[in-house]
């Protein structure tokens, strides 16, 4: 046996991520040069909507860390997942998440930036539930797509707003609109909506409650999208729009008033976690919070902050998910009050995981340090009665953020020996720890040098948020002794001494009850929506047709009828003499009808009156001068009553009378009321005055489509996109048979309703008749086909013909007889129709022409003489074949019935 | 011609709508086809009526309307679709529950 060499789906991702690592880099040195790439492709341009790409400083940031910590996060899922897992499935919708995110971050239309934010929220979805069969995963999935979702509701409402205002889409135009936007009544709604895209996404308070549970994902999914890439994406929409929407007091209290409480309740929610990854989703909801603050604040310098904590969060957050997946990975928990002591067992791991949580703490020389420092600074920037709140409350953030950073450090790493872990817990596989020590490296690095590693890249960041030019500043490790620096002193102690005291704080929170969390609140929504639906099916379905059917005949009949009100319109045209056989005609109609409504009990007899009605209603074809119309109803009526009849065999042959005589009084009154109007409707029309758009195809038939015969022109040429949705329907009809008659069991009949036993065996005359006329049929099949651009024919009547024919093979010699000669899978028949006709439709694209513009010529053979060849003869090709396949697969599926229940 | 008309397409509406109320899949499927009739009848009289000629421009004229005509002849392969499909629906009911009825209601329990 051989082995099938497998190439680990990570293998396979990190592949893609590294080649859009370098694509990207590639592209970076234009905006290093301080150019915006931008590349433009129409999609929809009616509505404005195009796939236009910007790379500016802050796209190319954002980027940046979307693939960078993406090819990390690929590494570490390679070792994070077991082999039981679908590492496969995993790793594309990882992807998906990517191509997303990347999406967001470099859309210059804000209509296209939406649908790469709602898929974003798709794929969290789908990454969130991976583990489907836990109860929580599929929970948290929902959670998270239905708060996510519906903040992407209302952020399309303020993109249409936004474009409505501007009369552009297109980024570039809305960020040089900001006074307009600012100025228009509709700028606190836009605000709004905005901000509840952003803010849900982006995991603000109120909105906050989805982030813990997302939590179920599995540890990689959180590291990237649930800490550092996708609950960034609000951020970033604030910081793509605040050029055209900050600056004003409604900005500067929702955002930073949102922000400011999100810092404070996540920091101090976090402190009360036990599991490991619960604190990291309240910290990262906390510091979230704190960028958000940041943004609000709305001086220069504060947006610089913000981008620069943007990646110191996304950089030491990363890390600890890591760290937390490790440690879950070796030992089995993730509840603090098991694990202790682990750092005597994976002293590498906690060595790297100790200089994370330290940049979240903000302890001096490290990345978040930094970025913290510039927060506390800039809390300072308030001109108000209340500038002294802001510096207190920013320290008390910083102080939680302490505290449940020395949890998350002395509860895992120190202490005693723990006692009942799951697993005895030991180092990871090597490369499992290296994108960890990558990031733990970067918080190092950035804490020693930021003006060398990073301030190139926040410049430019910078300067595409902020459209203009840069304030004075200077990153540095450290700015001496200041104001900030005293306040990250208080907060480094307060926080050390508010986890020594937090027993006293967990008795007091405790003895809270506990409120309703935003989580049961959406279930119980969700639920009464579910019931509401249900009832409401309940109410209008009754679980039966005629009740469906009545409510529309009657909604048809008050309709129609009030359509006559103001009264008929003025008889313009005359009317045609009907002589003698309009008269015939109208009789046959009437006895047709009655008959089948008399006789509709006794199916048999029903079948033949109908075809009755069937066959004059084509001659009147003929007559109302519709040739083409009058081949195919015979045709297909030829083909109906075969199908009724095969089926007979099977179907009960009469119905019983089951209504009583009051309801059939009531329906007949009903039908007589709506025959009667659709009578007078069609009399109405019939007078009145007639306006065609029909010239158009009469005079452009022979020169524009190459055929004399305007009803197929039509069909094949003008209106050809109608007829593909046409036989791909019929096609799906076809397959939607086969499939319900798939393994259906049938009751073999040896005797007919009457107790009559059925003929058996086959008709000689018949078998022996209808030898000469297969090749005759497609004779006549394909003289129809290729005359039908100019004369009465084409693909639907040659494709009926050819497959008539073939039924009649198939009633004189059986199913076994034709099938030995004929292909078994008609339904694939039918497809290559379909596949001819948009091929030809698609050949157009090769001469830079719309889908399916057709072409003709003349060709002169010898003999044959001069000749038309239009495209659109290849196309009505498709069509016979789809015609063909389409009622051989319904009618032979049906045939095939008969020998399937004579086995049983 | 076209009273004539009018009256056809208001007797095939009266017989199609009467039959589509039965309760039996089969009668349904009858008066299905017969409002089907109606509506390409409709359909085609929208055009206006004219009689004894075609739609072909290299004769002489006067021509029909071309696009009623384009219409009805794609509806009447659909309808043969949608009575196909509903035929083989009607085999299904019988195969599973030993009838054709379309009700759930309690007098339409299986037989």
């Amino acid at each position: 046996m051989l082995e099938r060499v497998r190439v680990p789906p990570a293998a396979a991702a990190g592949l893609v991520a590294a080649c859009s690592a370098g694509l990207i880099a590639i592209q970076a040195r234009h905006v290093v040069a301080g150019e915006v790439v931008l590349e433009s492709f129409q999609w929809v341009p009616s509505m404005g909507l195009d796939i236009a790409l910007r790379l500016d400083g802050l796209s190319l940031l954002f980027a940046g860390l979307v693939v960078g910590i993406g090819l990390l996060v690929i590494l570490y899922a390679h070792y994070y997942l077991s082999d039981e897992d679908r590492n496969g499935r995993f790793f594309a919708y990882l992807l998906f998440f990517m191509g997303s995110m990347l999406g967001v971050v470099t859309a210059d239309n804000l209509l296209l930036l939406l649908v790469f934010w709602e898929l974003t929220s798709l794929s969290s979805f789908l990454l969130i539930g991976f583990w489907r069969g836990a109860a929580e995963a599929r929970q948290g999935a929902r959670l998270a797509l239905f708060v996510t979702g519906a903040g992407g509701l209302a952020l399309l409402a303020a993109v249409l707003l936004i474009g409505d205002i501007v009369g552009s889409y297109s980024l570039g135009a809305v960020l040089a609109a900001g006074d307009l936007v600012r100025a228009d009544p509709r700028y606190p709604l836009v605000l709004a909506l905005v901000l509840l895209g952003a803010f849900t996404k982006s995991a603000q308070f109120p909105f906050h409650f989805w982030l813990p549970h997302a939590m179920a994902a599995p540890t990689p999914v959180s590291a990237y999208l649930h800490s550092a890439t996708m609950v960034k994406a609000g951020i970033f929409l604030l910081m793509r729009l605040w050029p055209v929407l900050a600056g004003t007091q409604e900005w500067f209290w929702a955002v930073s008033g949102v922000g400011l409480v999100t810092m404070l309740f996540g920091a101090y929610v976090a402190l009360f976690q036990h599991d490991l990854k619960g604190l990291l989703a309240y910290s990262t909801i906390s510091q979230l919070g704190l960028i958000t603050l940041l943004l609000g604040l709305g001086t220069p310098l504060a947006e610089i902050a913000a981008v620069f904590h943007v990646m110191n969060h996304a950089i030491f957050k990363a890390s600890l998910f890591m760290s937390a997946g490790i440690i879950d990975h070796e030992t089995g928990t993730r509840d603090m009050r098991r694990l202790s002591g682990l750092a005597r067992h994976i002293p590498i791991t906690a060595t790297l995981a100790i200089v994370a949580a330290a940049a979240m703490a903000g302890v001096p020389l490290l990345n978040g340090f930094i970025s913290k420092e510039m927060f506390f600074a800039e809390t300072f920037e308030l001109r108000s009665y209340w500038s002294w709140l802001m510096p207190v409350l920013a320290t008390a953030g910083g102080l939680f953020s302490v505290a449940y950073s020395a949890r998350f450090v002395h509860d895992v790493f120190f202490g005693g020996e723990a006692q009942d872990l799951p697993r005895q817990p030991h180092e990871p596989p090597r490369f499992m720890r290296v994108p960890v020590e990558v990031l733990v490296g970067l918080c190092l690095l950035v804490g020693l040098g930021p003006g060398l590693v990073v301030e190139p890249a926040l410049r430019l960041a910078a300067a595409a948020l902020l459209q203009g030019p840069l304030p004075d500043f200077a990153l540095a490790s450290w700015h001496g002794l200041n104001r900030p620096f005293a306040m990250s002193l208080v907060a480094l102690a307060g926080g050390i001494a508010l986890y020594f005291a937090r027993r006293y704080l967990w008795a007091l929170h405790g003895d809270q009850p506990r409120v309703a969390s935003g989580k049961d609140l959406t279930e119980a929504f969700l639920r009464h929506l579910t019931e509401l639906s249900a009832w409401l099916h309940r109410a209008l379905d009754r679980g039966g047709l005629r009740l469906s059917l009545l409510a529309l005949i009657l909604t048809v009949l008050v309709a129609g009828w009030s359509a006559f009100i103001p009264g008929a319109p003025a008889a313009t045209r005359p009317q045609a003499a009907a002589g003698l056989v309009g008269g015939l005609a109208l009789a046959v109609v009437l006895l047709g009808s009655a008959a089948t409504v008399l006789l509709h009990r006794e199916r048999l007899l029903a079948v033949v009156s109908i075809g009755v009605i069937g066959l004059l209603v084509s001659l009147v074809f003929v007559k109302l001068s519709a040739p083409d119309l009058a081949l195919t109803q015979l045709l297909v009526e030829v083909i109906t009553v075969l199908l009724l009849l095969l089926t007979m065999y099977f179907l009960p042959q009469r119905s019983p009378r089951e209504s009583s005589a009051s309801r059939r009084l009531f329906d007949g009154l009903l039908a007589l009321a709506a025959g009667a109007g659709s009578g007078a409707l069609a009399f109405a029309m019939l007078r009145a005055p007639a306006d065609s758009i029909s010239g158009f195809y009469l005079d452009q038939a022979k020169p524009g489509g190459g055929g004399y015969n305007v009803v197929n022109v039509i069909l094949v040429d003008f209106r050809a996109l109608d007829t593909l949705g046409e036989i791909t329907v019929l096609g799906i009809a076809a397959v939607a048979i086969v499939a319900i008659l798939d393994r259906i069991q049938l009751p073999p009949r040896q005797l007919d309703w009457d107790g009559r036993a059925w003929a058996s065996g086959q008709s000689l005359l018949l078998e022996v008749l209808s030898r000469p006329l297969l090749p005759m049929a497609l004779l006549v099949s394909v003289y129809l086909l290729l005359r039908g651009h100019n004369l009465p024919g084409g693909g639907f009547i040659a494709g009926l013909v050819t497959g008539t024919a073939i039924l009649v093979q198939y009633l004189a010699h059986g199913n076994d007889w034709v099938e030995a000669r004929l292909p078994p899978h008609y339904t694939s028949v039918a497809a290559t129709g379909i596949a001819i006709a948009t091929l030809t439709g698609l050949a157009a694209l090769a001469f830079d022409a719309p889908f399916l513009t057709s072409t003709f010529t003349y060709l002169s053979w010898p003999v044959v003489g001069k000749f038309e060849v239009a495209s659109a003869m290849v196309f009505d090709l498709g069509v016979y074949v789809a015609v063909i396949g389409v009622v051989l697969s319904i009618l032979a599926t049906i045939g095939r019935q008969h020998d399937v229940s004579r086995e049983l | 011609m076209e009273s004539y008309l009018a009256i056809a397409i208001g007797i095939l509406v009266t017989a199609g709508v009467y039959l589509v109320l039965r309760p039996r899949l089969f009668s349904i499927l009858l008066g299905t086809t017969l409002l089907s009739y109606a509506v390409n009848l409709f359909l085609l009289a929208s055009g206006g009526v004219l009689a004894d000629t075609a739609p072909l421009t290299d004769r002489p004229g006067p021509w029909p309307d071309p696009l009623p005509q384009a219409l009805v002849l794609t509806a009447i392969v659909i309808s043969f679709g949608m009575t196909a499909l509903v035929i083989v629906l009607a085999l299904r009911a019988v195969s599973e529950r030993g009838h054709d009825r379309v009700d759930a209601s309690p007098g339409g329990a299986d037989e």
